[in-house]
């Protein structure tokens, strides 16, 4: 997409001549800027933690479409009944009346380097000193034979939480008695590893109250995922012969679905089947490839602040970067937004800058009170945030753990959507 | 205790080496039941013993912590319950010594005994009150060993409010800063002694939970002393 440019420093120099005393870092045009583009577990913590921290030393904009956002964390757990939609859904009103954000609800479209603006749908730009990207997932065109994002109806991805979770659930309930319910798993890397796993076990959870004879088969161009023996487990011991998992072995990886006749077909056997999940092939959300930040799918940053490798100016957050050793979760995220917060504030306001930490922590559910966890915790490196120390849970643990593990998920849910939102 | 045997073994071998380490105070059961009076006015021992304010403490060597059906324990005891831990001589010793050292959330609001020789004789009380003597070493020596035999030199680390605040930015993805506990414990408003004594047992592994053996793991002494000044006093 081709900006144009005079259009962006016209309205930028009309912004700037609003504003009071210049700063020197803020390349004299009053307090200094920053944009953050995308409201979840990055964008919404990073605007957060530099408008917390700086003390209305600097001005924060964030700029996310939707004013109702639903976490992808925790909707699979709506899918199996533990929660309803509404306890997955934030606003940003304490954001904007709190924390003073300047909450913009409109689509970025475009980003010009040079002027430092952010074009929006809505018209008009938005103009930056530090520019923050966190969009999150979007998904590669003809990833899935038979699927764009025009059948996203009649098959869900349900990977960007909201009105397509709920279709999705929608869908599972309407199933026939002994239906089929398919899943289409994504490669390598793609948002949240162990979502498609938790997923298939809350659909299980769903069908085992509702629909006891169903079937679930899982089509997966990959060997292996991640905690792939505690679900296998789960698996069979609270699903039994329900879920049929379909590896690259047995033809999982050759895989095409027809959106009209609600066909899937695997190692060329066509299967009917009564809803079916598919969650295509991923790269970085939109913006960061119209930004021109990208390298591929994904977007290259630097491990000890998170900007960009192809500017400066800008920093990429999220599933969206291209960072090393760290899974693509909220988590993630939210702990890459901490360690840009920190930098772009030094950078800007001449605040103490600490060294970089980053941790992860993954929980999933597989049952009622059946939680497992896997987590890491990371370093930045001069190539890439690399991997220091891990743990995963362990295959026949007790029950007793498995309720503690599952109550500290919902508590750690409570403390990062607080993180985020204020 | 072979039921929860493989669950804790890295704690129970730390737990083991460092008794090693500790001087070795005989308990006389005597005059441990006049200490007990201390504990007596929350827990019942004994014949006919009930839960009061406090679980009863018949059987307790041996017993998983919060396992007693229907008293309404801490969310952080059933936790480190599940998580492992068991009552036995040395973990008994750390909790009396001082309860929110071992077990941060614990509704046990007891100052906890000092003394090593009051400890050791209100356990050799205790421990007439537990008939399955088979789960407690007896063999070996009852010598006392707790979690918290921390070098002075880290206990007086002048931790650095401002890099805490940082460093806590990766606390609170769980822990919230406005003391709420559901599931997670609250780190908020915590003594700076009990706090760096307890990240330290979970940096030596003492204290059971893998998330935060990780996170405590990388943390220096220093880092471990500004985030205890930060907790002690965040703005």
């Amino acid at each position: 997409m081709k900006l144009n440019r005079r259009h962006f420093i016209a309205t930028a120099t009309a912004a700037s001549a609003s504003l009071s005393a210049p700063m020197v870092k803020a390349g004299g045009h009053g307090k200094p800027r920053v944009v953050v583009v995308g409201g979840g577990a990055g964008g919404a913590t990073a605007a957060r933690y530099i408008a917390k921290d700086s003390k209305g030393e600097i001005d924060v904009t964030l700029i996310e479409p939707t004013r109702t956002y639903y976490t992808c964390f925790f909707s699979n757990l709506y899918l199996g009944g533990f929660r309803d939609i509404g306890s997955i859904a934030h606003s940003y009103g304490t954001l904007a009346v709190e924390y003073g954000i300047n909450v913009v609800h409109d689509w970025a479209t475009g980003v010009d380097r040079d002027a430092k603006t952010v074009a929006l749908a809505g018209g008009g730009a938005v103009p930056y000193d530090k520019l923050i990207l966190s969009p999150g997932i979007d998904f590669v065109d003809g990833a899935v034979e038979g699927w764009d994002l025009s059948a996203q109806n009649a098959m869900p991805h349900a990977y960007k939480a909201g009105s397509q979770t709920e279709l999705l659930k929608a869908q599972i309930m309407a199933m026939p008695a002994g239906g089929t319910f398919a899943m289409v798993a994504p490669p390598n890397p793609f948002r949240c590893p162990p979502g498609p796993y938790e997923r298939v076990s809350m659909v299980a959870h769903l069908l085992k109250a509702n629909n006891p004879t169903a079937k679930i088969i899982v089509a997966d161009p990959k060997p292996k995922f991640s905690k792939m023996a505690l679900f296998q487990e789960g698996w069979a011991d609270n699903y039994e012969g329900m879920v049929d998992w379909i590896g690259p072995d047995f033809g999982g990886s050759d895989v095409s679905v027809n959106p009209a006749a609600m066909t899937v077909t695997i190692d060329g056997e066509e299967t009917k089947v009564d809803a079916c999940n598919v969650i295509p092939a991923m790269k970085a959300g939109r913006i960061a490839e119209l930004a021109g930040v990208t390298d591929g799918n994904w977007a290259p940053v630097n491990a000890a602040d998170m900007s960009s490798k192809a500017d400066g100016d800008i920093y990429v957050l999220g599933d969206a970067s291209q960072q090393g050793d760290m899974p693509k979760s909220g988590f993630s995220a939210n702990s890459q937004a901490k360690v840009c917060a920190n930098a772009v504030r030094g950078a800007l306001t001449g605040s103490k800058v600490f060294p970089a930490k980053f941790s992860n922590t993954c929980w999933s559910l597989i049952d009622t009170e059946n939680g497992v966890k896997v987590g890491a915790t990371y370093e930045a490196t001069a190539e890439k945030i690399a991997k220091v120390d891990g743990f995963i849970s362990q295959t026949g643990e007790d029950a007793a753990l498995r309720k503690a593990t599952y109550e500290e998920s919902v508590g750690w849910y409570a403390g990062i959507t607080s993180d985020m939102f204020g | 205790m072979p039921r929860f045997s493989k669950l804790l073994p890295l704690a129970l071998v730390a737990l083991l080496a460092a008794r090693a380490s500790f001087g070795e105070v005989a308990g006389d059961p005597e005059r441990g039941a006049v200490v007990f009076a201390k504990c007596g006015g929350c827990h019942q021992v004994g014949e006919g013993a009930k839960n009061r304010i406090g679980p009863h403490l018949n059987g307790v060597f041996g017993r998983m912590a919060a396992e007693l059906e229907g008293f309404p324990y801490s969310k952080s005891i059933k936790r480190a319950g599940a998580d492992g831990l068991i009552w036995t001589r040395e973990t008994l010793d750390a909790y009396i010594e001082n309860p929110r050292v071992l077990v941060s959330g614990t509704r046990m609001s007891f100052r906890g005994l000092k003394k090593e020789q009051d400890r050791a004789d209100v356990l050799a009380y205790l421990r007439t009150f537990s008939d399955d003597p088979s789960n407690i070493p007896e063999a070996e020596p009852t010598a006392l060993g707790t979690d918290h035999d921390l070098d002075p030199a880290i206990l007086a680390i002048q931790g650095d409010p401002e890099y805490g605040e940082y460093l806590s930015n990766e606390c609170t993805t769980c822990h919230q800063t406005d003391g709420a506990d559901e599931g997670i414990p609250s780190i908020t408003l915590w003594p700076e002694e009990d706090f760096v004594v307890a990240m330290h047992a979970y940096k030596r592994k003492l204290r059971p939970h893998p998330v935060m053996q990780m996170m405590a793991g990388r943390l220096s002494d220093e880092e471990i002393a500004a985030l205890a000044a930060y907790f002690a006093k965040p703005e």
